[in-house]
């Protein structure tokens, strides 16, 4: 017969908090607490003599104080009277300008590239790999640098543009100036009645929805489909442009013209924008790309055979069989990537663009002294906006997951 | 009947295939004009092809490689060309030990440039597993080395920081075989904490003055180029691995308090740009520290950009560990392996396995990382090219700076990519 010991009955001793399982994590567990709060508070003490030291104090009332500097890139109302709270939010719009343009060029840029470079055309595809290789291989800062050389030392002057026989000439139909002081694009102005034409293009995007359910639910009870696509692309145009020729067509665009030593009208987009923008989106599309190849092939060579038993064409063999799946294996890879595209934003400060980090850690901090302060405050608010992307883009992908029971 | 026959008595000889079926004709069909838009794509592709090639391959084909200034560079290509795109090599040639290392004294290349040798000696036998493990020591002995090999000075400095690791493991050998493996880590953490805390500065003070053996000391700031990107990517790869395993391990935990330390340390860091860490490391740190702390700056770089790999480090490899099958974990427990023993044996090859590529792809983000550190003053090769420009002789060069020092990069990177490829292969046990 086998004996049960019996281990409740021991008495409890002090050995067993190291030895016995059942104690031994709260004992770990305890002393890295102790271990943990000991560091912090050691690092608390070590900033509250040091800041005494200094004759500073811990506070954040320098952000209501006037900042006193210009920013030359802003999308809400600052002048440098406004304070540097309103200096950092400036610069939290322009970061959230070039990451969101960016995530959409590099999102563009990647599939194409990712797509392509599983192409059956073997020069494309050897193609694909040099920019993909190319990309990946040299730090961003690098392209930074060298993508705003290209506009600010390749470019033609504006003066280039002027005379009969100009040596430079502007681009689709004299209505994108490309020159090293920035690119002058036309800006659409709003005239009256142009509200109706808004009105009826954002009603239109209804109707695509609404159509696109009831086709679905159609295609489900009779299983008969329409060409959905032409019918979509219908609605998308034809309403908004009706209406907008019915109006006398209300919105026009405002082409930018040399005037003088400098190109005025338009929509003028500083070279720093632009080559940030470009060097993201080139760099961040080429991790995408990677992501999307990598996605494709994840998915199965049955699955496109199996589809193509059942008889499906190869674009509905991409749409319905292999995209939906693929998607699972990128986004979580994507989502990642729009965070570092985000995060490398920041390396603004390589061409000179008002971001956060230029205007909350750069002119503020530097004009305030308030080293502490200003970190911190950027550090959080770039953490809660990582937060925000990642959280935002994990509610998408739990709805594009595999529904399992 | 006659003797006509309807069929052939005797066979033809074998044709030749159609002129389309065979060679690059039958190549080009099927890779690059296989449908009508397979061939516009070509068009495009060759077409992208023609442009880059048009501008680039005169620029390199007329480069001038000897000339004292750009201006001297434009008087040569005018001479001998005439007014062509050109590039001006020669600003390689000229200053290309500046972008290598920085402003470190000339007559002491040597001893960077035998670091570097030495780096590919002690990385061997972690590269390639059929080499002899005695070379494991020299690896180990390296960094010590490299320290000393850079930064110059007396011996005794990098030998007493290695001592504290000796002393460490003595402590936890000894406490070991008398109180058990808890006491024994404890223990030989916190010998060698007193021994570099207490005792370190001045045994090799001491030793220093009885014998003095030492090599000219370079200060951090001469420091620069190429070299300094090479001495933060490889420290910095070779502390974030122990450092992100640690991490991961910490997050997949289930004491509660361990892994919420290590899910906010992870999450914090992964949430900020590496550029604010950096000015945190150059302007913050003196306020976290003891008031007269001051130490070295690359040494600061090189501790911020460690956590932030480490961070990313500690994802991968969870990712790694989330892969492996729950029967593996189970086994390892019905061996009576205990947790660190079933980590070592059974779980971290496979999970390390698994996360190579992941790995390889933080250790090549981690190198390109590095030249970030020009924000706060250092002279990365990027900072460099700057430095360079602001000269009379070089104002206004931009392409062949950007074309070199993205050439050493793409070497480095594109080598550490494909030998994880190799890697990868070679690991791969699974049958396919």
């Amino acid at each position: 017969m086998s004996v049960i010991s019996d281990e409740t009955g021991k008495p409890f001793n002090l050995s067993m908090l190291v030895y016995d399982t059942r104690y031994r994590s709260i004992t770990i567990q305890t002393f890295a607490f102790i271990l943990f709060m000991a560091v912090l508070a050691w690092l608390v003490m070590n900033t509250y003599f040091n800041l005494q030291a200094l004759g500073k104090d811990f506070n954040f009332g320098f952000l209501g104080a006037r900042a006193g500097y210009d920013i030359n890139q802003r999308l809400i109302e600052y002048t440098n009277d406004s304070s540097h709270l309103r200096a950092t939010f400036v610069g939290l719009l322009n970061t959230l300008l070039v990451a969101f343009l960016g995530c959409i060029l590099a999102t563009i840029i990647g599939v194409i590239a990712g797509v392509l470079r599983l192409s059956n055309n073997w020069l494309v595809a050897k193609l694909m790999t040099v920019y993909v290789e190319g990309f990946r291989n040299v730090p961003l800062l690098l392209w930074i640098a060298a993508i705003f050389a290209v506009f600010t030392e390749a470019m033609p002057q504006p003066r280039a543009f002027r005379g009969d026989n100009p040596a430079a000439n502007m681009l689709l139909g004299d209505s994108v100036a490309i020159t090293n002081r920035g690119t002058y694009i036309p800006a659409p102005t709003w005239g009256d009645g142009s509200m109706f034409v808004v009105i009826v293009f954002l009603l239109s995007m209804v109707g695509i929805w609404v159509f696109g359910r009831w086709a679905k639910k159609r295609q489900d009870a009779t299983g008969e489909i329409l060409p959905t696509f032409w019918i979509k692309l219908g609605i998308f145009f034809l309403p908004a442009l009706l209406v907008f020729f019915i109006l006398g067509r209300p919105i026009g665009l405002d082409y930018p013209e040399l005037k003088g030593f400098n190109f005025s009208g338009g929509i003028h987009m500083r070279n720093s924008l632009l080559a940030l923008w470009l060097a993201l989106s080139l760099y961040t599309g080429a991790f995408i790309a990677e992501n999307v190849r990598g996605g494709i092939l994840a998915i199965s060579k049955g699955q496109t055979e199996a589809a193509n038993a059942l008889g499906l064409r190869s674009g509905r063999t991409m749409s319905l069989v292999i995209l939906p799946q693929a998607l699972r294996v990128i986004i979580p890879p994507l989502i990642s990537q729009y965070l570092n595209l985000t995060k490398n934003s920041s390396l603004a400060i390589a061409v000179g663009y008002m971001d956060l980090r230029a205007t909350l850690g750069g002119i503020t901090l530097n004009q305030t002294g308030r080293e502490l302060e200003a970190m911190l405050l950027m550090m959080v608010i770039y953490l809660v906006l990582s937060l925000l992307i990642s959280g935002a883009m994990n509610i998408y992908n739990s709805s594009v997951k595999l529904k399992e029971r | 009947m006659s003797d006509k026959s309807f069929v052939r008595t005797e066979m033809l000889g074998e044709q030749a295939p159609p002129l389309t079926e065979v060679g690059i004709v039958k190549w080009m069909r099927a890779n690059l004009f296989s449908s009508v838009s397979n061939s516009i794509l070509t068009l495009i592709g060759i077409y992208a092809i023609y442009y880059l090639a048009s501008h680039l391959v005169p620029w390199f084909w007329y480069s001038i490689w000897n000339a004292g200034s750009l201006s001297e560079c434009r008087e040569i290509r005018e001479a001998a060309y005439g007014d062509v795109p050109s590039a001006c090599f020669a600003v390689i040639t000229e200053r290309w030990n500046q972008l290598l290392f920085g402003f470190y004294p000339q007559h002491l290349y040597w001893r960077p440039v035998l670091a570097f040798v030495l780096l590919f000696v002690a990385l061997a036998p972690v590269l390639f597993n059929n080499l002899p493990r005695k070379m494991f020591i020299f690896s180990a002995i390296y960094p010590f080395l490299l320290v000393w090999l850079i930064w110059g000075g007396t011996i005794w400095g990098p030998m007493a920081v290695a001592a504290g690791f000796v002393v460490g493991w003595y402590a936890a050998k000894i406490l070991g075989d008398r109180f058990g493996a808890i006491a024994a880590v404890g223990g030989g953490i916190l010998a060698a904490i007193i021994w570099w805390m207490f005792l370190a500065g001045p045994i090799a003070g001491g030793l220093s003055s009885v014998l003095p053996i030492g090599i000219e000391a370079v200060t951090s700031k001469d420091l620069g180029g190429f070299m300094l990107s090479v001495i933060i990517g490889v420290t910095g790869i070779a502390l974030s691995l122990p450092i992100g395993i640690l991490l991961a391990l910490g997050r997949q935990s289930n004491l509660f308090f361990i892994k919420s330390i290590c899910v906010g340390f992870i999450e914090f860091i992964r949430g900020v740009p590496l550029i604010t860490l950096l000015f945190t490391a150059s302007l913050l740190l003196n306020y976290f520290l003891p008031p007269g702390t001051n130490f070295d700056i690359v040494l600061r770089v090189i501790i911020m950009v460690t956590l932030f790999a480490a961070a990313y480090m500690a994802e991968v490899i969870r990712g790694g560990l989330a892969a492996l099958p729950r029967g593996q974990y189970e086994a390892a427990d019905a061996l009576g392996l205990d947790y660190w023993k079933a980590q070592q044996l059974i779980i971290m090859p496979q999970a390390l396995k698994i996360s190579i590529p992941g790995i390889v792809n933080t250790f090549i983000g981690l190198f390109k990382d590095t030249v970030l550190v020009v924000f706060i003053g250092l002279l990365d090769p990027l900072g460099l090219t700057g430095a360079i420009r602001a000269t009379t002789e070089w104002n206004g060069i931009y392409w062949e700076l950007f074309v070199f020092v993205g050439f050493l990069f793409f070497i480095c990177c594109f080598s550490m990519s494909r030998y994880s490829m190799y890697l990868e292969q070679k690991l791969r046990t699974d049958h396919r």
